[in-house]
């Protein structure tokens, strides 16, 4: 067993520190994206409109049967061309890194984020729903104004649950080499020929974060519980 | 704009005797080999774990929940990291460089990696079954006189072995996912596969969809399988919603 040298740790600690500054970003903004996205796709999948619910059946259904990192290429390499398409240019289009991670999680994580919320609006009784529609609101007020702040509520503990995850699954953008925190930690592991300490750096700041984080989604669970 | 080839596929890959197709179908024997390994592994720990959770004795729970949690809260990626790089450093010098030559260790790395990690996600479901069940059913074992292995042996586990089915489905297509993730350690299973036809051809999406197509056949065989597992195991007027992601 070779001596360990935590000192490299400390020196390239502004670098990872970086990384870890991205993946939290690439995290609460995928996070906020996905929700949005999810919740309009779980509206979808709920809707009467058979061919709509269908057709977010088929992309919800579609992306959580491949695995994570399948996505993260096909969106790598396919978000160029959907931009020349998009903008009619006639040769693929470069995309940050930043934009390249983000497009692909808040598209990934929007199908995790439409089940929570589905079973949310699913949680509130149609007589709500008629309620509005009694008072003369339309499909849309209804919403907005009385299902999907109950359903949010209720949901909450769930989708900071989800968003946990969308963090730790950020560490995969690295394959990309993109210099998230667990991308600039491998760098500074090879470079330094230091990977056990690089590793296992990471993995106890991982275990603090996402534990302390999951302790405090379940007292606000118990809190929300209490109050309803 | 995008050149489309799909008989890239029955062309010969750069290993110079089969085609990319047979790369990618030989990538999903390692998927699956990978997948079933950690699942055996996963089922076994996870049902001990699970259950001890709901044991009355005090630190064997306490340990258990900390076997969970350390394995929840580090990425997957990492984890893979960790066993296939550090592992092998704090064995005896004599098995680690044995360990290191062996050509096989990036997928016993991997199948050691992920059924730690599935085995606590799998001891999470087993420990919401056995809880789902009434109270009554372990205190009308004491009152019996049973022992409390003898409760958990006639009481318990049949119930909650036939409960704990639907949810343990999504499980198990989770670890066919997750294998994916040791292609980073170089195991060359399908996403490993259809990733090195990819830099080889320049065929980026006939790769990617092959992958994709293939793995969402799997994932219908296994839904259809443990459809009709469900059926049969299914208990009669006892309703418990399956868990999620």
């Amino acid at each position: 067993m070779q001596n360990f040298d935590f000192e490299v740790v400390m020196r390239t600690w502004p670098f990872l520190w970086q990384g870890l500054i991205f993946t939290i970003e690439v995290t609460l903004l995928s996070a906020l994206g996905g929700v949005v996205f999810g919740t309009l796709l779980a509206m979808a999948r709920l809707s009467s409109i058979k061919p709509i619910a269908w057709l977010a059946g088929f992309y919800v259904n579609g992306l959580r049967s491949i695995p994570l990192l399948l996505v993260i290429f096909w969106f790598y390499f396919l978000v160029p061309y959907l931009g020349a398409w998009l903008i009619g240019a006639k040769e693929p289009v470069r995309v940050g890194a930043l934009a390249s991670c983000l497009i692909t999680f808040i598209m990934f994580e929007a199908c995790y984020f439409c089940e929570i919320m589905r079973a949310g609006i699913q949680s509130i009784s149609r007589g709500q729903i008629w309620a509005g529609y009694a008072i003369g609101l339309n499909y849309w007020q209804t919403m907005i104004k009385v299902v999907l702040p109950q359903a949010f509520r209720n949901m909450l503990p769930v989708l900071l649950t989800q968003t946990i995850i969308l963090f730790q699954d950020v560490s995969l953008v690295s394959v990309l080499s993109i210099k998230d925190f667990f991308g600039a930690a491998q760098l500074v592991a090879t470079q330094e020929g230091r990977p056990l300490e690089m590793y296992i750096t990471v993995a106890l700041i991982y275990f603090v974060l996402c534990f302390v984080l999951s302790l405090m989604v379940k007292k606000l669970q118990k809190k929300i519980a209490i109050i309803r | 704009m995008y050149n489309w080839n799909w008989k890239i596929l029955w062309e010969v890959s750069p290993d110079g005797v089969n085609t990319y197709l047979q790369t990618l179908i030989n990538g999903l024997g390692w998927t699956l080999t990978v997948a079933l390994g950690a699942w055996i592994m996963a089922l076994v720990l996870g049902t001990v774990i699970g259950v001890i959770r709901t044991t009355p004795v005090k630190w064997a729970v306490k340990l258990c929940d900390a076997y969970v949690e350390v394995f929840r809260n580090i990425p997957l990626l990492v984890q893979m990291f960790l066993w296939f790089y550090v592992m092998p450093e704090f064995l005896p010098g004599a098995i680690s460089a044995y360990i290191k030559a062996s050509p096989n260790y990036s997928v016993i790395a991997a199948v050691i990696c992920l059924g730690f990690f599935t085995s606590a996600r799998v001891a999470e479901q087993v420990k919401a079954g056995i809880q789902s069940l009434p109270r009554g059913q372990s205190m009308a074992g004491t009152a019996l006189g049973l022992t409390l292995p003898q409760t958990y042996r006639y009481v318990l586990l049949p119930m909650a072995g036939r409960i704990v089915i639907p949810p343990l489905t999504s499980e198990f297509l989770n670890v066919i996912k997750n294998s994916a993730v040791a292609f980073t350690i170089s195991v060359v299973e399908l996403m490993g596969a259809a990733r090195s036809m990819q830099e080889f051809s320049f065929q980026v999406f006939e790769a990617f969809t092959a992958a994709t197509i293939i793995f969402l056949i799997v994932n219908g065989c296994v839904i259809l399988l443990m459809r009709t597992i469900e059926r049969f195991a299914r208990v009669p007027g006892f309703i418990v919603s399956g868990g999620g992601h």
